[in-house]
């Protein structure tokens, strides 16, 4: 008996109960459908998060003065003055996992322009900031090294400045602004980022070099963080230990020494969130699961009868040559041919259900390759497992009683 | 006459039902010849459907040993019996046994789908073949359920000798059919007869066994008679003189 036999009297035994054998599946196509589209929304809201957080610079590395502890009493990190500009000068110069570095240095005041006023703050940094943050610039641009050189009075402002300042229309390019007296004028404008998850304005910016905020606004030398950009995402770590060993040794800080600085990555957010998406894609993908096993149950059911209602069509077979091996084998290939089918007609329907809920429902779905593989290779072995017990009673009939069987 | 298709030596045959022991084949010896066109008759529980499990490999004999065209049966595995019966019996059920929804044709071919050595076109080709020699050529393609009791037991007689067996083993074939059918049904085997087949016809009606060349009557899982049939009647002209049926 070869096989290209089998199959042919499997799929005509499938053909001759067309109807019973698509129910039968429905739980199979139901089970790969819901594993595909459960698999592929949690996917979806991974991979939506991530970009969110890579928004804010996934990559980004905050630089502190101030250790975790100092004499149990934590201090306000901006009052201290254990960061230089020195510091951030070495970094720039010797890190090596870091692909952009600013210092930070900020100025809060009362942002004054003709008539309109509005509080907020001068960040002084280095042209990186804008990498770091990932911000873009809309109109106008950024202030180069050369301005930092020369402290120039030139800043870059956020859209909620400009919605305050220049509530008359007027084109904020060029123009001049006040903070604590000191006129800055605009070079250019960051395109709107909205509100961060936190809920921060975080288009209400104004950026100036760090020469011109240090001199001329706030006339210090020490820095309030130092921000930076690791190479990549997965390098933050090596990054952090990098800037970390520096860091202890121009502060001459001795072995049993603690940092006198905080170094801050978005990684523990990061890695929070996609444990919290990844648990949730797991039950997801539990609940669809456990569909695909009472699918399989489905079948085993139907096949148990189908073996009962058929005895005599075994016996029939037996009588004419069918060896046990070809009842079992042709029962399984049933089986399985059932379990394929359907799930093909649920990898269709799932791809199906994505669109759906990504067009209608505005969700972030991402179907992955794999997902597809699995539910396939589960819904074989479903068919195998569900299909052998069925098989087995339907090889080992005896052929004199099911041909007799009424 | 010819070679020896089927030998019994002293075969006996015990099920066990419950603490008793039920003998349904007390030592049964006969042996049948190529060409033989034989009756086995008996009451119910005279053991002739034991028997004819026996002859047909389904169930392997207590004592005795079983030699089918000089194979000996009893040692066998139930694959290896499988495959004997595959090459070597042809079966005729009295209730035809036609696979459901499945054209003439494809039921002949039965048989053949469980030996890997006949390819799909030469399948089909000895199904039509012995469609054609069961006077049903016009039928091919009719799913059982579109034909008559007696087109479906040609079928299964088609069916019986599509792998050319040594021995065609009848179960009651006429039993389900009327009077008319039936004689259709025999003149088919005194023509497969003729033709030199080998078939053995195991039947409770003793008609039949005029129409056969040699009848063994069966009682108590014994052989009480066996007689050579030297004034067989030709069911050919039976037929011819029953009264038509008004709708033909």
């Amino acid at each position: 008996m070869n096989i290209n036999n089998l199959f042919k009297i499997a799929l005509r035994a499938l053909v001759n109960n067309k109807l019973r054998a698509f129910l039968t599946m429905l739980g199979i196509i139901i089970g790969v459908a819901s594993v595909i589209t459960m698999l592929a929304i949690g996917q979806g809201s991974k991979l939506s998060i991530q970009a969110q957080i890579s928004e804010m610079g996934s990559n980004m590395i905050m630089i502190h003065p101030g250790g975790d502890k100092q004499g149990g009493v934590r201090r306000d990190p901006s009052e201290m003055q254990t960061l230089k500009l020195e510091n951030y000068e070495t970094l720039r110069d010797e890190c090596s996992f870091v692909s952009a570095i600013s210092p930070e240095v900020s100025s809060s005041g009362q942002l004054v322009r003709g008539a309109n006023n509005y509080p907020s703050s001068v960040s002084g940094v280095s042209p990186d900031y804008l990498e770091i943050r990932q911000l873009k610039v809309d109109r106008g641009e950024m202030f180069t090294e050369a301005d930092v050189q020369s402290a120039a009075k030139v800043c870059v402002i956020g859209q909620t400045i400009v919605d305050n300042l220049f509530s008359d229309g007027d084109d904020p390019i060029g123009q001049v602004i006040r903070i604590n007296q000191i006129p800055l004028r605009v070079i250019g404008v960051l395109k709107a980022k909205g509100y961060n998850s936190m809920g921060m304005d975080q288009d209400d910016v104004v950026l100036s070099p760090y020469s011109t905020v240090m001199k001329r606004l706030l006339a210090v030398t020490y820095l309030q963080g130092i921000f930076a950009s690791a190479l990549t995402e997965d390098m933050t770590d090596y990054a952090i230990d990098e800037i970390s060993t520096i860091l202890r040794r121009e502060h001459k800080l001795q072995a049993d020494e603690e940092d006198d600085f905080t170094i801050r990555s978005q990684q523990e957010l990061s890695s929070m969130l996609s444990s919290t998406t990844g648990l949730m894609t797991t039950l997801l993908a539990c609940i669809a699961g456990i569909s695909l096993v009472v699918g399989g149950i489905g079948i085993m059911n139907i096949m148990y009868v189908s073996v009962t209602e058929r005895t005599r069509e075994i016996g029939l077979r037996m009588s004419v040559g069918a060896r046990g091996i070809d009842i079992l084998s042709q029962f399984l290939i049933e089986a399985v041919l059932i379990s394929i089918t359907g799930g093909l007609i649920g990898v269709l329907l799932g791809c199906g259900a994505c669109w759906v809920v990504k067009t209608v429902v505005h969700w972030p779905v991402y179907i992955q390759l794999w997902s597809i593989l699995l539910s396939f290779a589960v819904c074989t072995l479903t068919g195998i497992f569900f299909g052998w017990y069925p098989a087995k009673k339907a090889a080992s009939l005896d052929p004199i009683e099911a041909i007799r069987y009424e | 006459m010819g070679k020896t298709v089927i030998e019994l030596q002293n075969i006996k045959r015990n099920f066990i039902v419950g603490e008793e022991t039920v003998h349904a084949l007390r030592g049964v010896s006969f042996k049948v010849e190529e060409g033989e066109f034989v009756t086995i008759m008996g009451t119910s529980g005279s053991g002739k459907s034991t028997l004819l499990n026996t002859l047909g490999c389904l169930d392997t004999p207590t004592e005795g040993e079983y030699l089918l065209d000089g194979i000996a049966v009893r040692s066998m595995s139930k694959a290896q019996r499988a495959v004997l019966r595959n090459r070597k019996i042809g079966f005729v059920f009295q209730n035809y046994n036609l696979l459901a929804k499945t054209t003439a044709v494809e039921n002949v071919e039965l048989p053949l789908m469980y030996n890997s050595a006949v390819s799909a076109a030469e399948r089909r080709v000895r199904a039509i073949e012995a469609l054609k020699a069961v006077g049903l050529g016009e039928r091919l393609e009719h799913k059982s359920n579109q034909m008559s009791g007696g087109q479906m037991q040609r079928v299964a007689i088609a069916r019986a000798l599509v792998n050319n067996p040594a021995v065609i083993l009848a179960d009651e074939a006429t039993g389900n059919l009327d009077t008319r059918t039936s004689f259709e049904i025999l003149v088919l085997f005194q023509k497969l007869h003729q033709e030199g087949r080998t078939i053995i016809f195991v039947t409770h009606n003793p008609d039949i066994a005029r129409y056969s060349s040699r009848n063994i009557r069966l009682s108590d899982g014994q052989v009480v008679e066996d007689s050579r049939n030297d004034n067989i009647l030709s069911a050919a002209d039976a037929l011819a003189q029953l009264p038509r049926n008004e709708d033909d």
